[in-house]
């Protein structure tokens, strides 16, 4: 609306042409305005191609097309002078898809795998892993001062090991084999430091030669090899776990053992299903999903969980509003006199730390040092019961949260005149009905999406939880989740608890809570729509 | 005045601009990634001490050691995820417990230790790094749980559990304290600091396999001595003689000891520095066992230096962690830096000599035990805790310890 008349107003006798929003920015700009466009353009470019080069290096022409893409886009959107609306939206949806959709698209994708301790990476890393690790060297083996040279140049020539024994003799270690040197110089050390026909690498040289270092072993017999440890020692030692890529399996050599990859659950597995440790991720679909909602034990925690947790935002809202309100009207009484001081007073605890003040709360409810007790001379082992324990969640959060109602609340009930009230009284109403009928229609108007925003926020109010009772108290049947536990620290233990992180269920979890809070918005805001409407 | 440039002008000018302010960049970023500067990732305490005490490794090899001090409890998670994004450290502090994690993560390189540099090194405490019979971190310094006690409080070093809780119930009687004993319980356990008194009363968590190593098919929580193990604890909870409570948590264990509420408090390394400063008179002895039962056996942890696997600098951090972190002078130099018990044993030599809390310290954990390191035993601490906290708090002792036994067998054997 605002818009059209300002367009008319601006064409006054013109013809034609509706001159577009933007003003000297759009079409024609000037000078300043010109070089501050090239200047952004040129960041976001330079930021495109900081971007692009890990992406390179790894090889992902998908994320490189993508950042291209968007690069693109933008010049196009601000070099065209025909996409005037998309030059005022694009940062925000570009933002909004980098910081809103991306998040929610990549916890959907990990929901539906088994990403956890154990099974982070793909089955090669696993595999690498496994046959590394099971390079031992005998008891009693042969160990050699090593040094590491080169017969051609020391960036790409083929790697040597110079080696000396316990007994002084020198050898020249290659992929072929070994043999020995004659006319080598050692060191006091017992490390060769010069022989004739190689060059010796620094140990930086060495240093980027890691890679090839790691993979690099003398071969002494079947599966045996002599290997470096560190710049100054080598070893030998024997790969006792092989993998087979024919039967797709993990031979043990020294104990006979064949482990079989088991690709549904991304693991090796013998006979007997014990497993290697080493697995890697892999897609289980909606198994995660199952496992919270028909698993007995997880679906009753998780059901247990999801409604404390609406009950919990509910009546920390509820309560938040009723004394935030109460004490709003109290003070809002003209002939009360300090009324600025009793207003400070109440806004403190809004001013204060949360963190702290929650953990000053726990204390408070210490069974034998705590403060209620000891002032009330009761011996209520406050946070170790079920009942009491949600009781002191809520208690604390009322107290932190009720400020910033009173602050609304005031905000609000100074903006309806006060001659409505009186004309109310003068129709006969008493104090209470002119609050009920008059004042607080009124007041809800205001307050209705902040009531939203309190349940939404509360809803995963994780520090409330977490540093009071961290979710407690549990019981010895079921110790993966308490009685104050909210779902988003009942995911945060499963993700992120020192055991096993399970990010495939805390994702399948967190998509739940996701697809709850936004339902739960989307009601609750279409029905503050309708009460505007009403109004 | 106004000026028309065409949009494609403008698009060059853009692109020249990124290109030129990058090519200045370029010529910068060449001189940094010079080959050869070793990233240590350590907590912020220690970093300063162990960059002072790398520096001799940086100049023999003509390199740089940098140090990035992290919180000690985040080094795991983060190194585990900057493995898999493959911008982790080269070497980094852990504790020996982690060791199952890190493997079975495939996120850490086995390290072959030469034999006369493992012989200077506390046997145990390589035993405690391997897994699989392979060995994956140096240790460098060990810690364990002890009883701090104030002598003018309590002058003499109680023998057995009885005879503390005799002592500290007169002192509590006469009104000169307010505690029998500071010992952290918390209303979710602390079944590290309980492993002194569950060992102590016969009780056992993993079994040992024929090799010695870790055996997680082997739960003993369930098991008749952990159950009277734990019967005994009781006796000293909440229901009994009020000695174990779990409203002394980590959060005020200390304060009670320092304030001289309670004469005897089970402390660890980390409280040292505090009680120093908090002027109290106290000693150190060996946290007591029950009488006519076992020694006392306290968890000992171990921390050690890492490689990353897939570390672009392995041959160098392979050199530091096999012939630096063993190394007496380096050892001592961390020591100085940071006082931490060293494992090496020569340093440890040296050290206790100097300073009588160390050779303490060493004796009350000459009974101790290394922490599993197995990947199973993260499992087992939620439920044991929880199961303790609710026999302290009076809860029928089988039916906790059986339910914890079920909870941590069913989530080992998934």
């Amino acid at each position: 609306m605002a818009f059209e008349k300002n367009a008319g107003a601006s064409s006054r006798g013109a013809p034609a042409r509706t001159p577009l929003p933007g003003g000297r920015f759009a079409g024609n700009g000037s000078l300043g305005g010109q070089l501050v466009k090239i200047a952004l353009l040129g960041l976001f470019t330079a930021l495109g191609v900081w971007a692009v080069l890990p992406l390179y290096v790894a090889g992902n022409w998908w994320g490189i097309g993508l950042v291209v893409a968007v690069v693109g886009l933008v010049y196009w959107v601000y070099l065209s002078k025909r996409t005037v609306p998309a030059k005022y939206l694009l940062p925000g949806v570009l933002f909004l898809a980098a910081f809103q959709v991306l998040p929610v698209l990549y916890t959907m994708s990990t929901s539906v795998t088994n990403l956890s301790d154990g099974h982070r990476g793909g089955k090669e890393q696993a595999i690498a892993s496994i046959e590394a690790y099971s390079v031992t060297s005998a008891e009693g083996a042969e160990e050699y001062a090593l040094t590491v040279a080169t017969t051609g140049s020391p960036e790409s020539g083929d790697l040597v090991f110079l080696l000396t024994d316990s007994e002084g003799r020198a050898y020249a270690g290659t992929e072929e084999g070994l043999t020995g040197i004659d006319g080598a110089t050692v060191g006091p050390s017992g490390r060769v430091t010069e022989a004739f026909g190689y060059t010796i690498l620094s140990p930086t040289e060495v240093n980027a030669r890691s890679d090839e270092l790691q993979e690099f072993a003398v071969p002494t017999g079947e599966g045996t090899g002599i290997r470096s440890s560190g710049l100054s020692t080598a070893f030998e030692g024997t790969a006792t776990r092989v993998y087979d890529a024919g039967c797709d399996c993990v031979t043990d050599s020294e104990t006979g053992v064949v482990y079989h990859a088991d690709n549904e659950r991304g693991a090796f597995y013998d006979e007997d299903g014990q497993r290697l440790a080493q697995g890697w991720q892999v897609n289980v679909g909606f198994e995660n999903f199952a496992h919270f909602l028909f698993n007995p034990t997880f679906a009753s925690s998780f059901f247990t969980i999801l409604l404390w947790n609406i009950a919990f935002a509910f009546s920390v809202t509820f309560l938040v509003f009723v004394v935030g309100l109460a004490v709003a009207l109290v003070l809002h009484t003209p002939k009360l006199r300090g009324r600025i001081a009793y207003r400070v007073l109440v806004v403190l605890p809004y001013a204060m730390s949360s963190l702290a003040m929650f953990l000053l709360w726990r204390d408070m409810f210490n069974t034998d040092f705590g403060l209620f007790n000891r002032i009330l001379g009761l011996e209520v082992d406050w946070l170790g019961d079920p009942w009491t324990a949600r009781a002191a969640v809520i208690l604390a959060n009322v107290w932190l949260g009720y400020p910033y109602m009173f602050l609304v609340a005031t905000g609000a009930l100074q903006a309806i005149p006060r001659e409505l009230g009186q004309a109310a009284q003068i129709d006969g109403a008493g104090p209470w009905q002119s609050f009920r009928h008059v004042t607080l229609p009124l007041l809800m108007v205001a307050m209705t999406p902040i009531l939203v925003s309190t349940f939404a926020f509360n809803f995963n109010n994780f520090n409330a939880v977490w540093l009071i009772t961290s979710g407690g108290p549990f019981s010895p049947d079921n110790p993966t989740a308490g009685a104050t536990d909210l779902l988003i620290t009942y995911t945060y233990r499963l993700a992120f608890n020192e055991a096993t992180a399970q990010y495939g269920y805390a994702a399948a979890l967190s998509v739940m809570i996701f697809l709850i809070v936004s339902v739960m918005s989307v009601v609750s805001l279409g029905r503050s729509k309708a009460l505007k409407e009403v109004d | 005045m106004r000026f028309r440039i065409a949009p494609a002008v403008t698009g060059i000018a853009a692109i020249a601009l990124m290109a030129t302010a990058c090519g200045g960049g370029a010529d910068e970023g060449g001189e940094n990634t010079s080959q050869g500067s070793l990233l240590i990732w350590s907590d912020p305490e220690r970093a300063d001490a162990i960059k002072a005490a790398a520096a001799e490794f940086a100049e023999t090899n003509g390199i740089e050691v940098e140090v990035q001090g992290l919180s000690f409890g985040d080094i795991q998670g983060d190194l585990l995820n900057a493995h898999q994004a493959g911008n982790a450290p080269d070497v980094f502090i852990g504790a020996h417990d982690w060791t199952g994690n890190l493997v079975r993560n495939g996120a850490v390189q086995p390290i072959e230790l030469p034999q006369d540099r493992a012989s200077g090194l506390d046997e145990t405490a390589l035993e405690a790094l391997q897994y699989d019979g392979q060995l994956f971190g140096v240790p460098y310094s060990q810690e364990n749980i002890f009883l701090m006690r104030n002598t003018d409080l309590a002058p003499e070093a109680p023998e057995t559990f009885e005879e503390m809780v005799e002592v500290g119930t007169e002192l509590k009687e006469s009104g000169e304290t307010s505690e029998v004993l500071s010992m952290a319980v918390g209303q979710e356990g602390d079944p590290y600091r309980m492993q002194a008194l569950f060992s102590s009363a016969g009780g056992y968590l993993f079994g040992r396999d024929d090799q010695g190593d870790w055996d997680p098919t082997d739960l003993g929580l369930g098991s008749d001595e952990s159950i009277a193990a734990m019967e005994k604890v009781a006796e000293y909870g909440e229901a009994g003689e009020g000695v174990l409570r779990r409203s002394i948590s980590t959060d005020n264990d200390a304060a009670l000891f320092y304030e001289g509420d309670a004469p005897f408090f089970v402390a660890g390394p980390w409280n040292i520095a505090d009680a120093n400063e908090a002027g109290v008179e106290y000693e150190i002895s060996a946290i007591p066992g029950f009488e006519g039962e076992e020694p006392a056996s306290p968890y000992i942890g171990y921390q050690a230096f890492f490689v990353t696997e897939g570390s672009d600098n392995s041959a160098l951090a392979q050199e530091f962690v096999t012939n630096y972190v063993t190394d007496t002078e380096f050892v001592l130099s961390l020591y100085e830096a940071d006082p931490r018990m060293p494992v090496q044993t020569e340093a440890l030599e040296s050290v206790s000599a100097d300073d009588p809390n160390v050779a303490a310290i060493a004796e009350a954990g000459a009974e101790g035990t290394p922490m599993p390191s197995i990947p199973e035993m993260g499992e087992t601490w939620e439920p044991l805790g929880i199961a303790q906290a609710a026999i302290i708090g009076g809860t029928d002792v089988r039916e906790a310890m059986e339910s914890a036994h079920d909870t941590i067998a069913s989530q080992i054997g998934e």
